[in-house]
């Protein structure tokens, strides 16, 4: 990449008059930088105004939105993870969350692996059938799906919330590892077939290895979406003591009007976005990266 | 393909028995497809393919859920439907939704992402601003938050008296702002609403045309450049077909998000804002489901957001193949 543009460059620098005048460049460059600080200043002080305020006591949120709070105290915090029952909202959506991406994981590498790489009749229709899945709004199924995990006896439990899930969540992880499994070379295959693997074997022990990548992808962003899945819940797990971090977030949210812990309000935000933003910073070259992946097919 | 010329050249090198086995139904063949694609599938086919279809079905009834009789009254909810001022207002609130959206977050996204990457000097290779990584990582932030944490955090800064946004603007001297509702008015409600909606996603898109605009070959920007186009003019004229993909993809995710929405609403105006200027379908097809019993009703709702969205889809495919897609995307 470098040594093919370096020699039409050098080229443009030796002909002065195809480029702009030095003032002219910074005076853009300074302007970018304006617009893009400003654009950076928008999306960061609302974040740092809510971890600010996740530490007044609701009378200083009262007396003014700029003041500092007078001590750092974590007073807000255990009430809200206590009192308003965050905490226990946490526990059930690190237990949904971690189960369902597990399931949805392995289901969804085997069934694109065996769509990718096996010719049988309605292949492809099953292949756009997965497909479907991901055009129709969630809002179509979610009476009909209420009443179907009703008859399973699943309703309003955390393993309903789970299969619902890794169901929803399984078209977008086939759609996304179908192209993965399909481009992993047919000779790796034959080789481990040669050497006595199974079909069980080579999928465990050579494939899912080899679309480690693409795994890891999908992965974030299951994990993105199912901590941040809110229709869900809402519809079909309507006992508050399985309630998730979304659901119990908007259910305090809508409580705080009436009974104004506004601080534990805060503190409840905080709690629920460290954990997604640790993830973000840790992986957030290889998400980067995965969005121009999953969207460029 | 691939999968079908292989076994045929592996048969014709008659290498041996090892290769002849994989095509032939042995046990380890037909139990690994079996389970590898049954489990999967019978769950989605359970719980995605049959709700689906079973909705299409009860929209045409009068089902009240807990009943087990129901009537067919065929298309009678459609026309209750489009009937109701209520639904057609949240209706509206949808289509507008989606028309500017798309268009707000794309143009600020586009803009972004051409600002990080193409607008550092000019002299000799084409490079991005110093520190754009820093711009993309910050912007990013946003996507990756609950989307009802940010309704919720909105809210608050939204609040007359205490939030954020009056705050600011009342100690820049602006003294209307002082106790402005800016949810609680019927002119401002739904602006600020989208506005939350664009902040949230903004930074994800940016990220994609990022990574777009990186794959176009550095040349093109060289003889643009040469032949003594500006900047704005690169921009659209090379830039923007060139990333015309992504652009499409890009309005049918928004599209289908402002279509839904029903997260930011609910966080930011649950009852539908003043005077229901801010009521989704969505959110008239869980109340008319949850609280008032009428499935039959609810599911027809869910009918017309699912039509829709698929004409909305069809609409941007069809625009932009009209527009002379491929031929300059490939």
């Amino acid at each position: 990449m470098t040594a093919t543009t370096t020699g039409p460059s050098d080229v443009e620098v030796a002909a002065p008059q195809t480029t702009r005048p030095p003032a002219q460049e910074r005076a853009f460059g300074a302007a970018s930088h304006t617009v893009l600080i400003l654009w950076s200043a928008v999306v960061i002080l609302p974040l740092l105004w809510t971890l600010l305020t996740s530490f007044k006591t609701t009378r200083e949120i009262f007396a003014s939105p700029f003041a500092l709070p007078t001590s750092f105290n974590f007073v807000n915090y255990v009430n809200a993870w206590t009192t308003a029952g965050i905490g226990s909202y946490f526990v059930n959506t690190v237990i949904v969350v971690a189960s369902a991406l597990v399931i949805v994981m392995v289901l969804g590498a085997m069934c694109s692996y065996v769509l990718a790489r096996f010719q049988f009749f309605g292949n492809r229709a099953i292949y756009y059938l997965m497909l479907a899945g991901l055009t129709f709004p969630i809002f179509l199924a979610i009476v009909p799906l209420f009443f179907t995990l009703r008859n399973f006896g699943l309703l309003n439990t955390l393993p309903g919330l789970i299969v619902t899930y890794v169901a929803f969540a399984l078209p977008f992880t086939v759609f996304f590892l179908f192209s993965f499994f399909r481009a992993l070379p047919e000779e790796t295959a034959e080789a481990a077939a040669i050497d006595g693997a199974g079909e069980w074997s080579t999928f465990f022990r050579v494939m899912l290895p080899m679309a480690k990548n693409g795994m890891a992808s999908v992965l974030i962003f299951n994990f993105l979406g199912l901590w941040n899945q809110f229709l869900i819940p809402v519809a079909l797990n309507t006992n508050v003591q399985n309630y998730v971090l979304s659901q119990g977030m908007a259910n305090f949210a809508s409580q705080a009007g009436y009974s104004v812990d506004f601080g534990a309000l805060f503190a409840a935000v905080v709690i629920t976005v460290a954990p997604v933003l640790v993830v973000y910073v840790i992986f957030q070259r290889q998400l980067q990266g995965s969005v121009s992946q999953g969207t460029s097919k | 393909m691939t999968a079908v010329v292989t076994p045929l050249r592996a048969d014709g090198a008659s290498v041996g028995p090892a290769r002849h086995r994989r095509r032939r139904l042995t046990f380890d063949r037909v139990s690994f497809v079996t389970v590898f694609l049954g489990v999967p599938l019978a769950l989605y086919l359970i719980f995605v393919v049959s709700p689906f279809i079973q909705a299409c079905y009860y929209a045409m009834t009068d089902w009240s859920g807990f009943t087990d009789t129901q009537n067919f009254v065929g298309l009678a909810n459609f026309g209750k439907i489009l009937d109701d001022d209520i639904f057609l207002k949240a209706l509206r609130n949808n289509i507008l939704l989606a028309l500017v959206l798309p268009a707000v977050t794309l143009v600020l996204s586009f803009a972004l992402a051409n600002l990080v990457t193409v607008s550092g000097t000019s002299r000799g290779q084409t490079r991005g601003l110093k520190g754009s990584g820093f711009y993309r990582t910050v912007s990013f932030f946003p996507y990756v938050i609950p989307a009802i944490v940010i309704g919720i955090m909105w809210s608050q800064i939204y609040d007359p008296s205490n939030g954020l946004l009056n705050g600011i603007l009342t100690s820049l001297g602006f003294d209307g702002a002082r106790s402005f509702p800016w949810l609680g008015d019927e002119r401002t409600a739904m602006v600020a609403t989208i506005f939350v909606i664009v902040w949230s996603m903004v930074g994800f898109y940016m990220v994609l045309f990022v990574a777009a605009i990186k794959g176009i070959p550095a040349e093109l920007f060289e003889a643009a450049r040469i032949d003594g186009a500006g900047r704005l003019r690169t921009a659209l004229r090379i830039t923007l077909p060139l990333v015309r993909d992504q652009v499409q993809t890009a309005w049918i995710y928004l599209g289908i998000l402002a279509l839904d929405a029903f997260v930011y609403m609910a966080a930011l105006n649950p009852g539908g804002g003043p005077d229901n200027s801010t009521l989704v379908m969505s959110q008239q097809l869980l109340t008319t489901a949850f609280r008032k019993g009428q499935f039959g009703l609810a599911c027809a709702m869910g009918v017309v957001l699912a039509v829709v969205t698929l004409a909305f889809a069809a609409c941007v495919f069809l625009a932009n193949r009209l527009l002379g897609g491929k031929e300059v995307a490939r």
